[in-house]
This record gives structure tokens, sequence and C-alpha cells, in this order.
């Protein structure tokens, strides 16, 4: 038992907040490669770069609209950190946030009669529920059936991207429109933009802090991060594996899901299947460039929430294709997992978060 | 167990063999349209499932199949559009596919990192290279043709359903036989798999364990090359992002259920391939009415049924997912 709590102990320690140095040098090796590639395109990246991050950072209208976009990030890397930390690579963020956008929309359109501070929380409570019962399904199955939360999320993926296609474009379309998407949700249950500051951000920090705090201080914690640790240790230790795990996936879907109702009320304000895409993939990025801590994930949501805010401007004066934002990530994930860069420190090892088929 | 699960399965291939051939009675001509498009749609997923199984047999999880597939489609449309020649389009894809593999063998058997990262790395890479690169309204200049087999193509029904198809088919066929060939029937296979499950075993023995991985990784790449060669320059002729729409992962998928073995493997993406194109010919014949997205997600939804029936049954090679490290294990 004891061992077990050392070895805790050694987990939080390497989770550590103070190791920004390998993120950030790994940031800007990503930027360095990606401007060879411009500059091989006959492009100027710095004029692209300029123009990414004045228009992302260099106004209140572009914080603004630089924290909208880190809101839902910030979410849908919690979700992978907390799946992580369990042991478990919750690659279905993506479904699990796109159930939650949909649930969400529609309880801010089709229920009218509420006071705004209950309907926001019912419709936050919609994204929670519907993105954790998603989840909940890959738990349950990895949990009691032995199967791989890889391969069930990323299944689920295609399930919900199909699930949500069709009531968006049947049971839950908008009257007389061609496009597939739901309704405008009502006034009263958008979420208000406080300056620069958007609420739903608010929400996303609170969440961050919380789950530093149930992560680092509390029981369940500790059970999630003995059962990601060494998971017959935490058996000997008499943690329920199985339990663990199911919450596990429950919770860091449910997380997911928030990230999806704060996206529709707080920027989009109706569902459209094709609006969420690629959000859970930036969370797995984001969330190993945290160091899979709740608060180190913060600065890296909103360093993509920059990009991803000033891109379209950025294809605009200098040319450049917005997905360079998505080479980007590609290129900073690679540099921050591959020791290219964490082996000219010391005390940074590369050990394995993941486990095979098998585990 | 094993013997239970083996007679499920001839019971499986007995009931598919007698509904076929009452089908076949029914009406021949649909019947075997259904089949033979049913392994057009098999044949990607098979080969990506031959990458998965060359990987994990010598102890590699990759979960980048999806990347290798997308971006080797990617290069094999590109370079078959510049050249002019679909043949170099196909080597230059085989190398893209190597290319990919190495990197995975760099990041988990060199650097030792987690595996399943590592696969990640490679979607990634793969979709934002591609993204950034894709220039719309592009065509093929030509495409690999049906070229019937003389003799095998004139025997009914299996003629129609196996013989009627393109050079790429075919070589995945002799891939995917020769695949399991090597694997169960020669030193290299027997090695790789002693590897896979033991590698400090197959080390005493003599075996270079980073070698062998190194050497199956990449020819899994070469594989996974060939299946995105099929999809863009046999099968469907163009690429759009996001072309391989999952593949790789439903490959990963019926690699367990065909319980890594190659034949196991092709069996179950037949099965995916005829449950799919029986469910495309009842909308066309609009004998149900079933919404199209319903249609479109149930490989994805019998991948789950099957795994949540299968998995906790079949147990993958021991040494999957760990670095081999000497005097460790």
């Amino acid at each position: 038992m004891s061992a077990l709590i050392e070895d805790v102990k050694a987990t939080k320690q390497k989770y550590d907040v103070g190791s920004w140095l390998i993120p950030t040098i790994s940031v800007l090796a990503a930027m360095f490669v990606a401007s060879i590639l411009m500059f091989a395109q006959g492009l100027d990246p710095i004029l692209a770069y300029k123009s990414l991050f004045t228009t992302a950072f260099g106004s209140g209208d572009g914080i603004a609209s630089t924290l909208g976009k880190a809101t839902p990030l910030v979410l849908s890397g919690l979700a992978v950190t907390l799946g992580l930390r369990a042991g478990l690579f919750n690659i279905g963020v993506q479904g699990q946030l796109l159930t939650g956008a949909l649930a969400s929309a529609w309880a801010g359109y089709a229920i009218t009669n509420l006071p705004p501070i209950i309907h926001i929380s019912v419709a936050l409570g919609f994204g929670f529920f519907f993105g954790g019962l998603v989840g909940a399904i890959a738990g349950y199955l990895k949990a009691f059936r032995g199967v791989h939360e890889v391969i069930t999320t990323i299944m689920l993926n295609s399930i919900v991207m199909g699930i949500v296609d069709y009531l968006a474009s049947h049971p839950f379309k908008e009257p007389d429109q061609a496009l597939t998407r739901t309704p405008q949700i009502i006034e009263s249950v958008r979420l208000p933009v406080f300056g620069p500051l958007p609420s739903g951000f608010a929400v996303s920090l609170f969440l961050a802090v919380m789950m530093w705090w149930v992560l680092g201080y509390t029981t369940t914690g500790f059970r999630f991060n003995s059962v990601g640790r060494n998971k017959f240790a935490a058996w000997y230790a008499g943690i329920s594996y199985k339990r663990t795990i199911f919450f596990a996936m429950l919770f860091s879907g449910g997380i997911a899901g928030l990230g999806g109702a704060v996206e529709t009320l707080g920027i989009t304000y109706r569902f459209e299947p094709a609006f969420n895409l690629g959000l859970g993939f930036d969370g797995i990025t984001i969330a190993l460039l945290g160091r899979v801590h709740p608060i180190g994930i913060i600065p890296g949501a909103i360093l993509i929430g920059g990009m991803r805010a000033g891109a379209a401007n950025m294809q605009f004066d200098a040319g450049v294709a917005p997905e360079l934002v998505d080479l980007l990530l590609a290129m900073i994930l690679l540099f921050v997992t591959a020791p290219l860069i964490s082996r000219f420190f010391k005390n940074s090892s590369n050990r394995a978060l993941t486990g095979g088929w098998g585990n | 167990m094993s013997s239970i699960v083996k007679r499920r399965g001839f019971y499986y291939t007995l009931a598919i063999a007698i509904s076929t051939l009452y089908l076949y009675l029914q009406s021949s001509n649909v019947t075997t349209s259904v089949f033979s498009i049913a392994v057009t749609f098999a044949m990607p997923l098979a080969l990506a499932a031959m990458v998965g199984i060359m990987c994990e047999r010598t102890g590699i999880v990759n979960i980048g199949i999806e990347g290798t597939l997308l971006l080797s489609s990617f290069v094999a449309f590109y370079s078959a559009i510049a050249t002019k020649s679909i043949i170099i389009g196909f080597c230059i894809a085989m190398a893209t596919g190597v290319f990919m593999s190495l990197l995975l063998a760099l990041m988990s058997v060199t650097w030792k990192m987690d595996q399943i990262i590592a696969g990640t790395i490679l979607n990634i890479l793969a979709t934002g290279l591609t993204s950034f690169f894709y220039i719309q309204g592009t065509m093929l200049p030509t495409m690999f043709k049906q070229k019937p087999i003389p003799g095998l193509s004139d025997i009914p029904f299996f003629g129609d359903v196996l013989f009627k198809h393109g050079f790429l088919m075919y070589l995945g066929f002799v891939v995917i036989l020769t695949l399991y060939f090597a694997l169960f029937h020669t030193s290299w296979g027997l090695r790789s798999r002693a590897v896979g499950e033991h590698p400090s075993a197959a080390d005493t023995a003599g075996v270079s364990v980073s070698k062998l991985r190194y050497l199956n990784v990449a020819i899994a790449g070469a594989i996974g090359g060939l299946c995105g060669s099929y999809l863009v320059l046999e099968l469907v002729g163009s690429w759009n992002r996001g072309f391989t729409a999952g593949k790789g992962f439903t490959a990963l998928a019926l690699m367990i259920f065909g319980r890594w073995n190659p034949l196991g493997a092709l069996a179950a993406a037949m099965f995916f391939g005829l449950s799919q194109a029986g469910a495309n010919q009842l909308m066309i014949n609009g004998t149900v009415n079933i919404p199209p997205q319903f249609v479109g997600i149930l490989p994805y939804v019998m991948t789950i049924i099957v795994l949540a029936i299968s998995a906790g049954k079949v147990r993958p090679p021991a040494a999957e997912g760990q670095p081999y490290e000497k005097g460790q294990n």
C-alpha cells in the first residue's frame, strides 16, 4: 500500500506544471518546421504568423474570440487528461462532444418556459449527461467486456456522427431550411460575454481547478491515479478496477459533452454537424502539451484557440491555407511526445501512458 | 475454448453458404453483383487488418493504420497525376507507407514511446499534411481496370465474384495468402511471433528483436501503401479530405475478431463487406426504408457488437505495446 502511495506521488510530481519548458520549445520547433514548408510553397511565414497572432491576441475582440475558441478545447483537453490519468486513452472526445452539443441545442430551443439560470444549467446538464452516456458505453465495454477503449471510442465517434446527422436533418431540423441544422437556441439561454471574457471560459477554468483538486487531493482522484499507474497494485489496495474505469470514462465523456454544450450555448447558438469537427482530436494534443495536468492544459488550449481564431485572417493576409493549424498541431504533438527535445532535459521520461489491447 | 469458437465459426460459414445458395437460386444476377461489390468493400479492410497483424504479431501496436492509408492514398493520387502513371503512383504510395511505418518503428522501438500515442501522431500528422496540401478538383488520368482472369472467371458465381477485378485486388489476395503462409509455416514467421509473445526468449535464441520489429513494421507499411493505392487507384478514382473514413480503425477490430490470423481477418472483412453491400442492395430495392445515415453507421455498430462478444475470449500477442529492453523482461 505504501509503495502504491509512493508510486502515485511520483506520478503527481511528473505531471507537474513546472515542466513548461519542453512544451514551449515544442511549439516553437513546430512553428519553425511549418515556416520552412510555407517558404517552400513561396509564401511568407513571418507575415503569416504575424497575421495569425495579431488577429488572435492583438485586440479585445480578438482575445474574446480566442477565449471562445479555447473554451471547448480546455474541456476536451480535460476529458482526455482525466482518461489518461486512469490509464484510458479516450479518442472518443469528438463523438462525446458532438452528442453534448446536440443535446444542449435541443434543450436550448425546445424548452422555452424556464428562468434563464435554470435553463442554462439544464442545457449544460443535458450536454454532460449525453456526453457521459457515450463515454459510459465505452467504459462499460472496457470494464466488463474487455474491449479496448481506443477501438470502441473511435467506432462510437462514427456512430454518433451518423446519429446526430440524422437527428439534425430530420426530427430536430430547423423548419423550411435547406441546411442540416437545428433551430437557434432562445436568447435567454445563451451564455453571456463579459468584456473579452466569455462566461463559458470561466466555467471551463472552474472545471479545470476542480479536476486539479479532485485528482490531487481526494480519494476519488487517488483511485483514478492508482488504476492508471498500476492496476494490479490498485486491486491489491482494494480499489475496484472495473468501477474506476467505468466512472473515469463516464466523467471523461461528460466533460467532453459539456465542452460541446458550452460551444453551442456560447458561440454557435445552434447545432450544425460541421461546426465542431476536430475539437476532440485537438484535445489529445492539448492534454499531452499540458503534460496531462488539468491546469497545465490551459495555456495550450488558449494558444491553439488563438491559432483557430486567427487562421481565417491568416489566409486573407498571407495566402496560407487555414489547415496550416492542423499541420502545426501534428508537429507540436510529435515534438512534445517524442524524445527529440526532452532528451536534453534531466528527469524527463516517456513512460507508457496507455496499454496494449490486453490491458 | 478455441474449439467452441471454431465450431461456431463453422456454423456461421454453413449458414452464410446456405443462404447464399438460396439467394442465388432466387435471383442469380443480384446475388452475384452484391457479392462482387462486397469483395471490393472487404479488400481494403482486409489489407488494413494485415498491416495491424504484421505489426502486432511482433509486438507493436499500430493504431496509425488510418494515417498510413490516408497519406499513402493521397500520395498515390497526386503522384499518379503528376507522373501520368498509375504504376509509379502505386510504387510511391508503397514507399510512403514504408516511411510512415519507419516513423512508427522509430518512435516505438528506438525511442520506446507509448505506442498508442505514436500511432495517434501518425494519424494526426497524416490528417494535417493531407488537408494542408489538398488541391480541389483534380482528376486521375486513368485507373487500374478490371481484368478477368482467363479460365477462372468462367466459373459460375465464384468467377464473377472473385476473378473479375483489377490488378491490385489480385495482388491483395496474393499478399494475404502469402502472409498467412509465411507467418505460420516459415522460420521468419516463427521468429516474428516469438518476438511478439516473449521477446527476451527470442533474444536469447539469437533473434534481434529490434531488427525484426523494424523489418515487419516496414513490410506492414508497404501493405498499407498497397491498400491506399487500391482505394484510390482502383476502387474510387478520386481523393477528398478524410478519404479513408475510419477504415484503418475498423481494420483493428477485424484483426481482433480474426484473432490476429490473416485468414481470420480476411473472413471477418468479407463478413463486413457483405453486410454493407447487402444493406446497400436493400436500400436500392426499397425493401426497407432506413435513413442512409443508419446504413452508414452499420459497420461501426457491428464492430462494437462483434468485439463485445469476442474480445474477452481472444488473447493478443503477449508482448504487445511494451518496448523491449534487454535484461529487463
